[in-house]
């Protein structure tokens, strides 16, 4: 769950920026290397299920994931019916975990999102401005660098009180730090380069080398930075509800379930653990996801 | 070198400052007063107002942060709302706890991937490789308070081998290097490394990796040198960016036990964090915080200087 900080190599990737008037060539590339690469298919093809299940959850003829039975609690696995048992009110495990998918997807995409907006865009004004804008914004991310991550996350979620919004909002401030010292750091890189010099040179106008030669060679290593924060952004948004600082229930989340179903570890082990996998495979896939995509985008890391 | 230590303390004032105000911030991040948590809705309005005088909470907020600066720098962080001590001493006490599963999660997951990370980097065959790849992207993708309740499942639920939670035995007061304490210490400590263990095998394994690629090796080899003799340059000089990784591990650790104290009832600081947030004891919450955070700053100050020490190609100007 730690956010690694970025290696310099990350920052190295810009060493290779070209002009943005290569870029068509550049992006074909990407897509036969991510054709040709069978770990990172597999690892889409199951996110895109899993995305898929959650959002058609409710035509998919699931039972009612609400629904409490206090006669059928904590039944197991392949009890008929309910093929993945139910929960520790009587609900159907296999519904809840599939509607758990929207939140907790959800609550893992939206923060490294807003993060990535506003992160980006901090890092890129700082590393192009430089001077003392620069030094302003960057001493303000030291000090959220003072935090161990997760301390952060749950001191800000632990004073604002539990609720879904409160949790999207402490985790966005968890994720700007890192994204803004990468995109700084890789901006600065560009600036330097000789064609931006040469496009003000030729007249251009600082909006107008942001947009085209800065954007165009900052904006890859960004997102390929960002998708691998998604997995630390899943587990720790599961980590606060399973804290009972997220999701309130009994909104179906996996985090959460993880917590209300520790009661269930004499009863029914197997059920117990059943949140945590999904939590794990969708980690997993979103991890090999973002190495596969750092290799097809050649950045390096 | 002492030089360069006092340079990078000094440097460390302005982010501490930003830190305070941070975690003074917390308690007015806190939705209503931070009274109203404590006192049930329907006191007198004469007693809440005592209250908020006694706590300073009628004053302007910068007159609050000073106040709270001046005493929070003498040592005293205020006494909890809860238990009516003092947040000093039961931040203190719990901090020892955490840091002992800590240390313990660390020297496991270092030592390891030490090991792993450098076989892999040296491995010809590509099963040690691809083996080593595996465990560390689980490290570094599993939920660890996931892994804790299944460690618990298996190990003390369905094998009955190890304690499923706590300290040490029912009437412990505190650690104790005994046989009974150490086994409530396994599975915690197990939990807490998988992250560390993840992230720093990966490294080692590129950063082993790279150096052995480079020229030196080679010049050394045909020199004649012993392979365990060219190991020892090689790790002396993949050290330095190791180092730094595992500063970081070793840090967010200690955020990464707050779940893991939790699952195991492990009373450290991130047990009596999430404690303090369900009683609403704002002032825990606060100190915690701060000690944890000072801590951390403390903690890669000393990986920086220690990164310089081992290696002197790294000039700090």
């Amino acid at each position: 769950m730690a956010i690694q900080t970025p290696s310099l190599d990350i920052a190295g990737a810009a060493v290779q920026a070209t002009p943005a008037s290569a870029s068509r060539g550049y992006w074909k590339s990407v897509r036969r290397r991510l054709r040709r690469d069978p770990v990172t298919l597999l690892c889409g093809a199951i996110l895109l299920l899993i995305v898929l299940a959650s959002i058609a959850a409710p035509w998919l003829g699931l039972a009612d994931p609400y629904k409490t039975s206090m006669i059928r609690r904590l039944l197991p696995v392949g009890s008929p019916g309910y093929p993945l048992g139910t929960d520790e009110l009587g609900r159907d495990m296999l519904s809840r975990l599939v509607y758990g998918g929207r939140l907790s997807l959800f609550m893992g995409v939206t923060p490294v999102l807003s993060a990535l907006l506003i992160g980006g865009l901090l890092g890129i004004t700082a590393g192009f401005a430089g001077g003392r804008v620069n030094m302003l914004i960057m001493r303000v991310m030291d000090v959220f660098y003072a935090f161990p991550s997760v301390l952060l996350a749950i001191s800000l979620s632990g004073a604002m009180g539990a609720g879904t919004e409160n949790t999207l909002l402490s985790l966005t401030l968890v994720f700007i730090p890192p994204i803004c010292r990468v995109s700084e750091s890789i901006t600065t890189q560009v600036r330097g380069f000789d064609f931006v010099d040469a496009a003000r040179a030729s007249g251009a106008s600082t909006l107008t080398i942001v947009r085209v030669h800065v954007l165009g060679n900052v904006l890859g290593p960004i997102l390929v930075y960002s998708t691998s924060l998604i997995s630390v952004a899943i587990i720790l948004a599961a980590g606060l509800s399973f804290l009972g600082l997220g999701v309130k229930p009994p909104e179906p989340e996996w985090g959460l379930m993880l917590n209300t179903l520790r009661q269930a570890i004499y009863v029914n082990p197997v059920l117990a653990a059943l949140p945590g996998v999904m939590i794990f495979v969708t980690s997993i896939c979103f991890n090999l996801m973002s190495d596969g995509l750092r290799a097809a985008m050649d950045v390096k890391a | 070198m002492l030089l360069y230590a006092l340079r990078r303390l000094i440097y460390l004032v302005p982010v501490a400052f930003g830190v305070s105000l941070l975690v003074f911030a917390l308690v007015h991040l806190a939705p209503g007063d931070p009274i109203s948590a404590i006192v049930p809705p329907d006191a007198p309005k004469e007693v809440v107002d005592k209250l908020k005088e006694y706590y300073g909470f009628d004053q302007p907020l910068p007159v609050q942060y000073l106040r709270w600066l001046g005493v929070t720098l003498t040592g005293d962080l205020g006494t909890s709302i809860g238990t009516g001590r003092s947040v000093a001493s039961e931040v203190g006490s719990a901090f020892g706890n955490t840091i002992i599963l800590a240390i313990a999660a660390t020297l496991l997951a270092f030592s390891l991937a030490v090991v792993l990370g450098t076989a892999a980097a040296y491995a010809k065959s590509r099963i040690v490789d691809r083996l080593v790849t595996v465990i560390s992207l689980i490290g570094v993708s599993v939920p660890h308070f996931w892994l804790a309740i299944v460690l618990v499942i298996i190990f003390a639920v369905e094998l009955g081998a190890l304690p499923p939670m706590g300290i040490g035995p029912e009437n412990s007061t505190g650690w104790k290097f005994d046989r009974a304490h150490l086994a409530h210490m396994i599975l915690p400590t197990i939990a807490l490394s998988v992250i560390p263990l993840g992230v720093v095998t990966r490294t080692v394994r590129s950063t082993v990796k790279e150096t052995l690629s480079m020229e030196f090796v080679t010049a050394l080899q045909a020199k004649g040198m012993r392979d365990s003799r060219i190991l020892f340059h090689v790790l002396k000089n993949a050290a330095p960016t190791c180092l730094a990784v595992m500063g970081l591990q070793a840090g967010n650790l200690i955020g990464g036990s707050i779940l893991i104290e939790t699952v195991f009832a492990w009373p450290g600081t991130g047990f009596l964090l999430n404690s303090a947030i369900f009683r609403r004891d704002l002032p825990i919450l606060q100190g915690t915080t701060l000690v944890l955070a000072g801590f951390f700053m403390l903690l890669n100050l000393t990986v920086d200087v220690i990164q310089t020490m081992v290696d002197p190609r790294i000039k700090r100007g």
